[in-house]
């Protein structure tokens, strides 16, 4: 288990004061001026050491998404985005952060932004997170005051702004061009990549988008150096990851973890189990509900890790871990996500926007078994024809929990079929 | 994208108070110049707001006109958002999540609970204009679920009673303290944290790790201390 003090979200449950006074107590703001007596590729090149991968889903180097933004700034400003826009079902781990740390995010947001030249940081939180964006406001103005960030940050001669922005209700923004489209002040579309952000982002100017943990364990990564932040975890699957564990565990929490922890010794050790014990798990969503769920053989002994679940077909995505018991209808559970991607599908896709809907339709039959068993197969052809189809990535994340309860739950929906069948002889008999 | 007919009851006009048109001003000074498109959100919400949490569509033009947008452009922008009503929702709007995390924790029950005791659907409003009703999508606080939020607030760990109790709270408009209801800290274990439990011992004393020799640095102005 992680120790204590190789915690980087020290204020995680909220216990000390949030402000600047308590984060400075933590170390936050304590050697900025110094970090940032480096030149920006000397900041990038530490981050690459650290192995930190983006931890808002898709695991993409960090150090290496900054590298891509010009070395000079042009006659175009660069951008710091940070995607606070957290809305993947499971996950809960920035709100934390923006309420009770926020100070990490706002000295990470600096040190990033130096590191690619920015000018400014946008973060776009969302709406909802209404208390939460007042927390991380006082934060910043804290930060401007105390002369930490705005003119001459820091004393270091570099200017630079951090402006919050908040969304107003809808999960694609969480996709990184569709983020941009919103602050921009526009429906919530993705764009098409290339081009990619670091060459034509917000307002067309460069800019790279990076999730809240990402930026805000940036600091602490750079105060205790890489190698600290590496020695943790496996080989490219470093450092400490906040876990949010919730679902049919006893106790739900978020949870600060070395990263490669064993899904079951995350479980039993932080939530108090699986309710029923581990052997009444049914299957576990290891990563948001974008993911493929895997089923309890798999969980008995998989590591959370990138690489570790990637070889089972699912995925660490934000390291959102929802439990499944036993009692749990497991068709329904994935049909309400299918009515999430069908809710949030923004509409430009054709595969998408029709696809998901289509799907749902199915997932709705099947889960009282008033379906074909021909459909199974025409429901699983479906999902691949909008994989990799559209233009984002939520047309994937629409198919991927169905393939995976196709490949592991086949049989129970087979089953419903027949029950259904079963049930309308019988009627047929009685008549 | 919660629906998209205006109400049939629209006011003649609409402006922002004098307060919220500096506010509004410096929600769009927070943009480079030239971008004041990109105070679309935060303007409507200032709109919104101000006019009983709900868009009339005078709002929506008024809003147009100070950014300098076409109309139809801010529309688009108010139907392809959730959180923007476009028809009167209650004193207090119930917005309860019934997404996968919340569902395996019995939003259900509190979705059952809110039709016992106050009649309503989703979509649905009570005639005296104190409570309406939307389900909504996953709130992002799953550890704390299923979650129950009346207008900015997240009401968490819901179940049949818990909903009762927070309903006739409200009823009385004496709405209980946000977060749990069962009294859990945050999203810490509700049996107690299992991490950083050390540091809470320690904290008056707690100081970070000193920084790697190769990253020393002249100390910074001393930590003044002081909770505030």
């Amino acid at each position: 288990m992680l120790k204590d003090e190789d915690r980087i979200f020290t204020n995680l449950y909220g216990w000390f004061d949030w402000g600047l006074d308590g984060a400075r107590k933590r170390g936050d703001w304590s050697t900025t001026k110094q970090i940032l007596s480096q030149t920006p590729e000397e900041v990038v090149e530490l981050v690459k050491a650290s192995g930190l991968r983006g931890r808002g889903g898709a695991g993409f180097p960090t150090g290496l998404k900054w590298s891509f933004m010009p070395k000079v700034v042009g006659d175009r400003p660069h951008y710091l985005i940070v995607n606070a826009d957290e809305s993947e079902p499971g996950t809960c781990k920035d709100r934390e952060i923006m309420r009770n740390d926020p100070h990490k995010l706002v000295e990470g947001c600096l040190i990033a932004g130096y590191s690619m030249r920015a000018c400014a940081a946008y973060i776009y939180i969302r709406g909802e997170y209404y208390n939460e964006s007042g927390n991380l406001q006082a934060a910043i103005d804290q930060a401007y005051d105390a002369g930490l960030i705005g003119k001459n940050a820091c004393g270091t001669g570099y200017d630079f702004d951090i402006i919050l922005h908040r969304g107003a209700g809808a999960y694609i923004c969480g996709e990184e061009t569709a983020l941009l489209e919103s602050l921009e002040g526009k429906k919530g579309q993705p764009r098409l990549k290339p081009p990619f952000p670091a060459a034509v982002g917000l307002y067309g100017c460069p800019s790279t988008v990076n999730n809240v943990e990402s930026i805000a364990v940036v600091p602490e990564i750079l105060r205790r150096g890489p190698e600290w932040f590496a020695g943790l975890g496996r080989e490219r699957n470093v450092g400490t990851k906040l876990f949010c564990i919730s679902g049919h565990v006893n106790n739900p929490c978020n949870v600060e973890e070395e990263m490669g922890i064993p899904l079951r010794e995350l479980i039993d050790k932080h939530a108090g189990g699986v309710i029923g014990g581990w052997d009444n798990l049914l299957a576990v969503i290891p990563g948001g509900a974008s993911v493929r769920c895997i089923p309890k053989s798999i969980c008995d002994d998989i590591l959370m890790d990138f690489d570790s679940l990637m070889t089972v077909k699912s995925g660490l995505g934000t390291a959102a871990v929802i439990v499944m018991n036993k009692q749990t209808d497991i068709v329904k559970a994935i049909a309400r996500l299918s009515y999430f991607y069908k809710h949030e599908s923004c509409g430009q896709c054709t595969p998408c926007r029709e696809g998901t809907g289509w799907m749902w339709r199915v997932m709705e039959r099947l889960v009282t078994g008033e379906a074909e068993y021909e459909e199974i197969d025409a429901l699983e052809q479906v999902t691949k024809q909008i994989e990799g189809h559209t233009i984002c990535a939520l047309g994937d994340a629409a198919a991927w929990p169905i393939q995976g309860l196709l490949t592991h739950f086949r049989g129970e929906v087979e089953d419903r079929i027949k029950a259904h069948k079963a049930s309308l002889s019988n009627l047929q008999a009685v008549e | 994208m919660s629906g998209h007919a205006f109400a049939e009851n629209q006011p003649d006009s609409f402006s922002f108070t004098s307060e919220n048109e500096a506010k509004a001003d410096g929600l769009i000074a927070k943009y480079p110049a030239g971008r004041q498109a990109s105070a679309v959100i935060p303007l409507l919400d200032l709109a919104q707001r101000q006019h009983d949490n709900w868009l009339p569509r005078v709002a929506i033009e008024a809003v147009a006109k100070k950014l300098d947008m076409a109309p139809i452009r801010v529309l688009e922008v108010v139907t392809f958002y959730t959180m923007f009503n476009l028809k009167p929702v209650g004193k207090y709007f119930l917005q309860a999540c019934t997404t996968t995390p919340c569902w395996l924790r019995g939003s259900d029950e509190m979705m059952k609970c809110i039709k016992d005791k106050l009649g309503l659907d989703n979509h649905g409003a009570s005639e005296d204009g104190m409570f309406s009703l939307l389900e909504v999508e996953c709130l992002g606080g799953c550890v704390n679920a299923p979650i129950l939020q009346v207008n900015d607030d997240f009401y968490e760990d819901m179940d049949y009673d818990a909903t009762a109790e927070l309903l006739e709270a409200l009823k009385q408009g004496k709405p209980p303290p946000v977060g749990s209801m069962k009294g859990r800290n945050m999203s810490e274990s509700s049996a107690g944290a299992t991490s950083l439990t050390s540091l809470r011992e320690t904290e008056a004393a707690y100081v970070p790790r000193p920084p790697k020799p190769a990253a020393e640095a002249p100390a910074e102005a001393p930590r003044d201390g002081g909770d505030s």
